[in-house]
């Protein structure tokens, strides 16, 4: 009884101090943002959206991701979605493979050649998402959740999330399950909360001052499953689009404000 | 080929803010291994005339954004901004107060 007091104490006494910190947190994240070089990518990324290649010689333009073919404004902030003609839930990077492959006639193999770019050399789906998430500013939030495969996603996403596994037995609920955590300058948002998951949905993709690199949402997956010492998640799989749904859809209502900008 | 800019340039009452992004690398001699890749020369004109003569160094991030704020101005003065780096290379860029 005695030590559960002490600790409730404690807990008050270094709450106000967590609250400090909280807002240091957020003077560097608008300090980062005031430099940041995000509209350079969309930019560029706004070239190779019209810009012709492949077998078939065509641009993305006509690329449908999900408001009609060659519609951006809003269609990042409705992704992920079903998509009747590939009959699957798609992110977004997955819908521009689909893209790249269906209508510039591009083999898979050479259109996942280079998926991660780094500083010097960013890759051409770092480039693609800045524009099209770009395209989304102000629109709010809202994925996919009517159709059936759909729902069997959002559940899918949501059992990985909690799903403990690896040399660690991790899941991502064991750095992302509680509130008033963080790892070095990084707060550890709960992202099964809507309240957490918000702000962090509104602002992927992003770009990160430590790296000079633009990160997409399936390189954010990609690398927490590394952190976790899981198998590396194969890129637009069923579980990728699965965890990004469900993430999203926690975020939903929120007003998409990227892309963002990271530590 | 250098990558893009953008600029921006805003009017106050009195004066005008110009806030410009550029794509380098703005390698320093250290990451290189004496191969340094940086812009050394900004310069800003306003309607043709030269109003800064900025010396920059490898100090300096990569991605480089620069803000600043010229006295004066009027909606539609023409803003240029162009850089030169150790290597000769160049770009600008050009934009109309709003």
């Amino acid at each position: 009884m005695r030590a559960i007091a002490c600790g409730t104490v404690l807990a008050l006494a270094f709450s106000p101090a967590f609250a400090q910190q909280q807002s240091k947190f957020a003077d560097y994240q608008r300090m980062t943002a005031e430099g940041s070089p995000v509209e350079l990518f969309e930019l560029s990324g706004e070239e190779l959206w019209k810009k012709k290649q492949g077998p078939r010689n065509v641009s993305l333009e006509q690329c449908d991701l999900g408001m009609g073919p060659g519609v951006l404004k809003g269609a990042y902030a409705r992704l992920p979605r079903y998509f009747k003609d590939a009959d699957r839930v798609m992110d977004l990077e997955t819908r521009l493979l689909y893209c790249m492959t269906n209508l510039q006639g591009r083999s898979p193999e050479e259109a996942t050649k280079r998926l991660f770019g780094n500083a010097n050399q960013p890759s051409e789906m770092e480039y693609l998402s800045a524009y099209i998430a770009g395209q989304s500013r102000g629109v709010p939030i809202e994925p996919g959740s009517s159709h059936p495969r759909e729902k069997e996603s959002y559940e899918l996403g949501k059992a990985l999330f909690f799903h403990r596994a690896g040399a660690w037995d991790f899941s991502c609920a064991s750095c992302h399950g509680e509130e008033d955590k963080r790892i070095r300058m990084s707060e550890l948002p709960v992202l099964s909360s809507p309240k957490f998951a918000r702000p962090v949905m509104a602002t992927w993709p992003a770009y990160r001052v430590s790296n000079s690199q633009f990160k997409t949402m399936q390189w954010r997956i990609n690398d927490c499953y590394r952190q976790m010492r899981m198998p590396e998640p194969k890129y637009a799989s069923d579980a990728t689009i699965a965890m990004n749904l469900y993430l999203t859809a926690t975020a939903k209502g929120e007003t998409y404000r990227g892309p963002g900008t990271k530590r | 080929m250098a990558g893009p800019m953008k600029m921006r340039a805003t009017l106050g009452s009195g004066y005008t803010d110009v806030r410009v992004l550029m794509t380098h690398p703005m390698t320093t001699e250290q990451q290189s291994k004496g191969q340094p890749h940086f812009i050394q020369n900004l310069t800003v004109k306003v309607n043709g005339k030269t109003a800064i003569e900025g010396q920059i160094s490898q100090a300096v991030s990569r991605n480089p954004v620069f803000s600043f704020r010229l006295k004066g101005g009027a909606k539609g003065d023409k803003i240029e901004v162009s850089w030169l780096d150790n290597k000769g290379e160049t770009n600008k860029t050009e934009t109309a107060v709003a």
